[in-house]
């Protein structure tokens, strides 16, 4: 208790010294959030190996008790990303983002906030706790997107974000106002014996699944990501795409915690949309032309996956086979933190990029694994962690899943296991597609253009917390099987049963790692020998022919995705403009070609205009005289008073 | 009994403020009103608390010099003209301070408040009060009358919180009498401040200002 209080503490505050400092505000930021991240990975880690959980009152205030606090095994797991990696981000942010850039002290204090809300939302268990944590993070993070306002684009994908994370706060509301008519309680503690057999679970399951879809970004509600990943600082993007968005799966894992029997149907619906999100996901990144905006794509993705896991998990739970249900449990759960690592690296990764460059247009980059060897070093581990390739970690929490859905294809007649093997493959032939081409036309070929031609590498400061999410993502990869009491403590806290069968046995994890470290060995072993090589000669490569080849005749971003996006044209609609060329000697032409989200601008954009303009018709309650206003005053109280008496 | 003769000369006031089309005599009706009101204390037999009688004692200082002392000066700073000006006619006014004067009457047996009252007109007399002030905020024209109106309106919070009296702390009374006191000398300033950038004292101008 007392390491997670002051981790709460150590963040919270690590912004305060940066208000009143001309400079070093950052630094003492990052300061205070490594203390803070070692406070509370310990508090993580004792838990997760074996140390009792706790509750905690929260005092009472003059309206009410302020809530509970209970720090299990769900919150424990949590808060590993939680802290860890807005650690690397604030010491990332040093930097990136420095003292006297535009609203510097601001950043360095919401981050620290944001990290501490987050921290209280994990653990939070009670509903008036938990909403607390939740609107403190939508506003936290609001004004981070909108670091740089004066950027127009910015403020409008700060709007974007703040209309759906609040419709989604008033889905939760509604939701957390069932739950309690239905159990007579707002505590967490008392939802399981209350919710077993009301007829208000279906309800609930559909509010909390949109208020917590809206966090997560699970397909048609995942429009807000894109634009505000995008246009946050690098460190925020890594933050929220990182850590933020997974607390809509902490809610629906809290959730699903509660529910002793889910129906078979719930399960199918978040492998739908596990689907649905993984497969739109990253198909619409394979369009993208801004780094940033692939990456954000690519959060979609892997929600989608983590959402297959958890759905798997529940028709796991729903049949009744157990072991279903602690691999797709395990592999969603996992899978949390392991896109937590290697998406925090690529948004560092994208960010050192930025900040070298200068711009996040695909476009325009190009060849800057010679000048920036670390960042592309980092954003390599990245790639290969989160296509799910062996011996990193995303292919374990993937791996996981692929036998639930294999377990589930041989143990029940549902159809839900066939489609959620058949979106996973999809998926990761995509999604190894997609990462070629970010990392071929950002660190291979030559400069696209001036920017990229004068990189540099960044400094250590940026480069130290790549390494240790990097570190991180490979230990997970390599040993796996040392974090098998965490991970099966945690299943058992969701599946509120303390009889499983153990994960590592299922998965075959142990022997995993004993493959996968030989086998690692030997490819450093060839990669020195390699090294060691008389040094090759520098020559161009063929180059077809022309007299002058220059960086124009590369393949593009768009070019290299071409075949895939134009494949796909029936669900993506690329919006594509040009000519054909037919002369001889043709005139110049251009090539234009668009992405446009199928939710945002087909269907919330269209869709907000027109209730703007149904709404622009209240307007003429807006006369401007103060004595309307009075009127209207006046004539509410009398309506009230008269509604009293009768 | 002189508790319930002020009652009615408090109601009687209000029917006046309603109609009356001078500036001068609406303030001096308000200000009147506000210093009857400041004796139902002593009218209600309460004057064995020391600190009620203070407190009535400031109400009648507050009300029957400062403020009025505080209107004189926006008056000659102003230079205001001495029409009401209001958007609907006085008869109208009239009408619908009498219904509101019904209203309160009606409404008054049916509110949730201890039902062996010693004083049944106190009540319906502090709504008709509080109905009048919200009447005259609403449909005055001038900044003036519509600081009139937080004047009157005022009065009924205090007419109601006599009910009360001896359960309300005093630092409530003096909270809200503080209140009042600074929400007119603020009024003076606008009133000073938009006579000073319109060239009159009609809230109308103020439209402009909407977005």
């Amino acid at each position: 208790m007392i390491p997670y209080g002051l981790a709460l503490l150590l963040v919270a505050l690590s912004g305060i010294p940066g208000l009143f400092l001309q400079k070093g505000g950052g630094r003492i930021a990052a300061i205070l959030q490594g203390l803070g991240a070692l406070a509370g990975l310990t508090a993580s880690l004792h838990l997760l190996c074996g140390g009792r959980p706790w509750t905690l009152s929260l005092p009472a205030t003059p309206l009410g008790s302020a809530g509970l606090l209970h720090f299990d095994a769900i919150a424990a797991f949590f808060l590993i990303p939680v802290l860890l990696v807005p650690a690397c981000g604030s010491l990332f942010g040093v930097g990136y983002w420095r003292d006297r850039d535009e609203n510097a002290s601001r950043l360095h204090l919401l981050y620290g906030l944001l990290t501490a809300f987050l921290a209280l939302l994990v653990a939070a268990s009670h509903a008036f706790t938990f909403l607390l944590g939740w609107e403190g993070m939508a506003m936290a993070a609001f004004f981070l997107v909108i670091t740089e306002d004066r950027n127009p684009e910015t403020r409008r994908a700060g709007w974007i974000y703040l209309v759906s994370t609040h419709t989604g706060t008033l889905c939760l509301l509604g939701a957390f106002a069932l739950v309690s008519a239905a159990t007579g309680s707002f505590a967490f503690s008392a939802f399981p014996a209350g919710l077993a057999g009301t007829g208000r679970l279906t309800a609930a399951f559909v509010l909390f699944l949109l208020g917590f879809g809206f966090k997560m970004g699970a397909f048609p509600l995942h429009f807000w990501l894109p634009p505000a990943h995008a246009a946050a600082p690098s460190h925020v993007s890594a933050f929220m795409s990182g850590v933020l968005i997974k607390m809509g799966v902490l809610g629906l894992v809290r959730f699903l915690a509660w529910v002793p029997d889910p129906p078979l149907w719930w399960g199918g619906v978040l492998v739908i949309l596990g689907a649905l999100s993984g497969i739109l996901g990253v198909a619409f990144a394979l369009g993208q032309h801004s780094l940033k905006r692939l990456l954000a794509y690519h959060s979609i993705e892997n929600i989608g996956i983590i959402l297959l896991g958890i759905g798997i998990g529940s028709i796991g739970k729903s049949t009744g086979h157990l072991e279903i249900m602690v691999l797709g449990y395990g592999g969603g759960l996992l899978h949390v933190l392991n896109h937590s690592l290697f998406k925090g690296l690529l948004f560092l990764a994208a960010g050192s990029v930025v900040h070298a460059t200068g711009t996040q247009n695909l476009e325009e980059l190009g060849g800057l694994a010679r000048s920036m060897p670390r960042t592309s070093a980092g954003f390599l581990t990245g790639a290969w962690a989160i296509c799910g390739l062996p011996p990193l970690n995303g292919f374990i929490s993937e791996w996981l899943i692929y036998l639930a859905a294999f377990r589930g294809l041989i143990l029940t007649r549902s159809p839900w296991p066939i489609l959620t093997l058949t979106a996973l493959a999809i998926i990761g032939a995509l999604a190894l597609a997609c990462f070629c081409k970010a990392f071929g036309i950002v660190f291979l070929g030559e400069p696209r253009s001036e920017h990229a031609t004068h990189a540099h590498e960044s400094p250590r400061t940026m480069l130290v917390p790549m390494g240790i999410l990097g570190g991180a993502c490979i230990l997970i990869g390599l040993f796996s099987f040392l974090g098998l009491p965490g991970l099966d403590r945690l299943v058992a806290d969701l599946a509120g049963q303390q009889v499983l069968p153990g994960i590592g046995e299922l998965a075959h994890l142990p022997a995993l790692s004993v493959l996968a470290i030989p086998l690692l060995g030997l490819a450093c072993l060839l990669w020195r020998w390699a090294r060691a090589m008389p040094s090759a000669r520098q020559v161009p490569t063929w180059d077809c022919g022309y007299a002058a080849a220059t960086p124009r005749m590369q393949y593009t971003a768009s070019s290299l995705a071409d075949g895939l996006v134009s494949g796909m044209r029936i669900v993506l609609l690329p919006k594509v403009r040009w000519r054909r060329i037919l002369a001889i000697f043709p005139s110049p032409r251009r090539f234009h070609s668009h992405l446009p989200d199928p939710v945002l601008d087909r269907v919330a954009s269209p869709g907000l205009d027109l209730l703007s303009r149904f709404l622009i018709l209240f307007r003429i309650l807006q006369r401007g005289y103060l004595a309307v206003y009075l009127l209207y005053v006046m004539l509410t109280l009398i309506f009230l008073l008269v509604w009293m008496v009768v | 009994m002189f508790c319930d003769f002020l009652l009615a000369l408090a109601f009687l006031t209000n029917f006046s403020l309603a109609v009356s089309g001078r500036i001068n005599k609406v303030i001096q009706m308000a200000v009147f009103q506000g210093v009857l009101l400041g004796l139902m204390p002593i009218a209600m037999g309460l004057g064995r608390h020391f600190h009620i009688l203070l407190m009535a004692l400031a109400a009648i200082v507050v009300k029957g010099w400062l403020i009025p002392f505080l209107f004189r000066r926006a008056f000659k700073e102003a230079k205001i003209q001495r029409e009401v000006d209001p958007y609907i006619s006085y008869p109208a006014s009239l009408i619908l301070c009498a219904l509101g004067t019904g209203l309160s009457l009606l409404m008054a047996q049916h509110l949730p408040l201890p039902p062996d009252t010693p004083h049944p007109l106190l009540l319906p007399a502090s709504m008709a009060t509080l109905f009048t002030g919200c009447l005259l905020l609403v449909s005055r024209k001038k900044a003036i009358t519509q600081v009139v109106g937080y004047l009157v309106l005022e009065n009924g919070i205090y007419l109601f919180g006599l009910l009360l009296v001896e359960e309300m702390p005093l630092l409530v009374e003096t909270g809200i009498l503080l209140d009042l006191f600074v929400g007119i000398f603020i009024m003076g300033i606008v009133i000073h401040h938009i006579s000073a950038a319109f060239d009159s004292m009609d809230t109308h101008n103020l439209s402009k200002l909407k977005d």
